[in-house]
């Protein structure tokens, strides 16, 4: 005899068979049978958050510290709708997460009734997929099916939204065995003719560049790229989400391309003659204007979702698979070329991309009326917590310089907000990758707008012994807002200031959160703050480091313009073609 | 810009053609017409989909829509190697002096009349756009009173189906 039990029984025991380990999430009126037997499971551990928003992003954080699939929960309408933006969020840049939703009851559904939102219509288009269940024997299924679905192929989103009367009915407990979704069946396994024709190209070709994007991290695909990288002499870019995918210290990283990304990886891009694109879309924030993005370059994209493939740049060569996958058959078919006699030959192209790096290296100007440089902050932070680290960023100026200052050698220790540009996902995402990984010291580094979107997540924090650090790159305005501001709106600010050196005072706001604040406003104090820091693990810290707010983000390449019209420095323009 | 007809297997669950036509407005392509009925297989339902579009954005449509997870399968039939198929009941003016002629342009397009009364009929027809269009062109001058189109269906000419052996019922497991 089969066991009867709830459907809220049955959903927390699908999630104790889907692995899940921990949940973020807050309770509500839809949701409420779910968290009574939630009480009780001996494997999931349930962390009540401030604001659903903070549960997405922690999820998020969670899976993209641990390649493992991300849990939020959260009740019917606004508690539903709260999860809507980090579920964008995980949409756009991949991240693997099911998000449980309350509904009403199934005979309320379409009556406007209390806290009713059709939460499912409202995220079709921003998830992988998404369900409504109103049977409670669907529920194992359901969920099977949505970790299945979020965490392989090309990840993503996933929600299951399920009325309340399907939680309280009783139902008996079935977890499916296999798994057969005859519409979903991702390609994992290169063509070997395109993986033969691509290498015929890479062997051939004279500028040719890795543009490694984040589907690499995703397939953990690092040691196949430093090999692939090594056996070529191949020059490597790796995109905003795929810093740390190759290390930072190796001689044929070229840094980071697109907007404020490295001269040497923007002209590198430029100048090529074939792009050797692995998991990455050839984002407009990273082509700039697409007709003069890359103009001599021939195309190898490769892919997961072949979607991504020649929808915003024709693929001469596409190849749909993993890149891991991808990665390795590529190195044997190179590896076959050059037993053949035929290798590649970059060594002019390879001392251009050197001269250019050593030309315009990523740099700042200290300011010289002695307050504090934000870079200087996030280059010393990266140094002494180091590439062991995990770095979480918000949106903005803040973020752009931690990908460029704090130097990743290890993927999965750079987490943000890439493709949505959320504010206020450093905190809550610190959270869920501290929780993930406890032994990894977690640094947010957050703006003073980001922090203040989700800062509340830090009683969480405290209350949870999640000792997460802030790092606050507090220079009172909007900043990047204030920097377009500067550059293309004649320096008349308009609402980017933010006042946020007088209100809130974030060392009492940490005390309040009993966390511990610390302040540094002079660039003598940094280190010595920064290891004050690191030495304080019994509670979250926050340091409030009072910057400068006129240091501006570059290189840039100015939105909708070319790459080409990449500045290194305001009014600057690097020469690349510049012959020795 | 040019024509293409899109045949679409899906599952038959709640939402999938919502799921198809956000789709659709969301990546900005404009459907045409869309038909959506039961195929040989229970539980597959197909949809015929026409959209007006150039060949690098139905390509990237297509994937987009392959990647639903209720989308099982996608085929551009080709117009020349299809039949394709609209339906259209029109009620047009028809009092005793011209009702013969209405008839008579009825019969000559093999359309039929379905209802009849003091003032009006209500033709039904079927066929390709073209056809259609023509006969709409002959009627006008009557006066049309009342218009419904069908969106189009279609299917391929000859032996083979696009609900190949791997979507049958037989070779799923249970």
């Amino acid at each position: 005899m089969t066991e009867t039990i709830t459907g809220a029984q049955s959903l927390v025991r699908s999630l104790e068979h889907a692995g899940v380990e921990v949940v973020f999430g807050i309770p509500g009126g839809a949701i409420l049978p779910a968290y009574d037997p939630l009480m009780d499971s001996p494997t999931v551990r349930h962390i009540l958050v401030r604001h659903e928003q903070g549960a997405g992003h922690a999820a998020e954080g969670y899976a993209q510290a641990t390649g493992r699939v991300g849990v939020c929960m959260a009740t019917s309408g606004p508690g539903a709708t709260n999860l809507v933006t980090p579920i964008a969020d995980a949409y756009m840049d991949s991240v693997p997460m099911v998000a449980i939703t309350g509904q009403v009851p199934s005979a309320a559904i379409g009556t406007d009734a209390f806290q009713e939102a059709d939460i499912r219509g409202i995220t079709m288009p921003i998830t992988k997929h998404n369900f409504l269940i109103t049977n409670p024997a669907e529920i194992p299924r359901a969920v099977a099916e949505a970790f299945h679905i979020a965490g392989t192929g090309r990840p993503g989103p996933v929600l299951v939204d399920i009325a309340k009367d399907a939680l309280q009915a009783m139902t008996t407990f079935d977890w499916p065995t296999h798994i057969d979704l005859p519409g979903y069946r991702p390609v994992t396994r290169p063509h070997a003719k395109q993986v033969r024709e691509a290498a015929r190209m890479i062997v051939e070709a004279k500028r040719p560049v890795l543009y490694v994007g984040g589907g690499v991290i995703k397939s953990h695909a690092d040691l196949e790229l430093l090999r692939l990288a090594e056996l070529t002499g191949i020059p490597v870019t790796t995109t905003l989400m795929a810093r740390g995918a190759f290390p930072d210290s190796h001689p044929l990283h070229l840094g980071m391309p697109g907007m404020h990304g490295s001269v040497a990886a923007v002209g590198a891009l430029q100048k090529s003659d074939l792009l050797i694109t692995l998991g990455a879309r050839f984002d407009d924030r990273v082509t700039g204007r697409l007709d003069s993005f890359a103009p001599e370059a021939k195309v190898i994209h490769a892919d997961i979702d072949p979607a991504e493939i020649s929808k915003n740049r024709y693929a001469d060569v596409p190849i749909v698979g993993d890149a891991r996958e991808v990665i390795a058959d590529l190195i044997v078919a190179i590896a076959a070329e050059h037993e053949a006699g035929h290798a590649g030959d970059y060594a002019e192209w390879v001392a251009l991309l050197d001269h250019m790096k050593a030309t315009y290296p990523l740099g700042y100007d200290v300011p010289t009326d002695g307050t504090l440089s934000p870079q200087y902050v996030i280059e010393r932070l990266g140094l002494i917590a180091g590439p062991e680290a995990i770095y979480a960023a918000g949106v903005g100026q803040h973020q752009m310089w931690a990908a460029q200052f704090v130097k990743y050698e290890i993927p999965g220790t750079w987490l943000n907000s890439g493709g949505a540009g959320t504010m206020g996902y450093a905190v809550p995402a610190a959270m869920g990758a501290k929780v993930g990984r406890p032994d990894a010291t977690v640094w947010a580094i957050d703006g003073d707008g980001c922090f203040q979107m989700t800062n509340q997540e830090l009683a969480t924090c405290a209350i949870n012994d999640i000792p997460i650090k802030v790092a606050l790159i507090n220079n009172s305005s909007l900043g990047m807002v204030r920097q377009w501001q500067t550059l293309f709106y004649e320096s008349r600010y308009s609402n980017t200031d933010l006042h946020s050196h007088r209100i809130p005072d974030f060392v009492k706001l940490a005390d309040a959160y009993a966390c511990h604040g610390l302040r540094c406003e002079s660039p003598d104090d940094v280190d010595a703050t920064i290891e004050k820091a690191m030495g304080m693990n019994d509670a979250p810290v926050v340091i409030d480091f009072v910057v400068n707010k006129d240091a501006m983000v570059w290189p840039m390449v100015a939105a909708g313009t070319s790459n080409d019209d990449i500045k290194h420095a305001r009014d600057l323009a690097p020469h690349w073609d510049r012959e020795e | 810009m040019s024509r293409h007809t899109l045949s679409v297997l899906v599952e038959d669950q709640p939402g999938v053609l919502a799921r198809i036509s956000a789709l659709f407005s969301r990546r900005g392509f404009n459907i045409d017409s869309l038909a959506v009925g039961p195929t040989e297989i229970s539980g597959i339902s197909r949809m015929t989909i026409v959209v007006n579009v150039e060949e690098l954005p139905l390509e990237q449509v297509t994937k987009q829509l392959n990647k639903l997870v209720n989308v099982l399968k996608i085929v551009e039939l080709d117009q020349e190697a299809a039949v394709q198929r609209e339906l259209l009941l029109v009620k047009v003016k028809a009092d005793i002096e011209t009702r013969t002629h209405v008839i008579e342009t009825v019969e000559l397009f093999r359309a039929k009349v379905v209802d009849v009364a003091v003032d009006t009929v209500t033709i039904e027809a079927t066929g390709s756009r073209h056809k259609l269009e023509a006969l709409l062109r002959m009627l006008e001058p009557f006066g049309v009173k009342e218009l419904v189109q069908s969106g189009m269906v279609a299917v391929g000419r000859g032996s083979r189906s696009i609900s190949d052996r791997s979507l049958r019922p037989a070779d799923r497991p249970a």
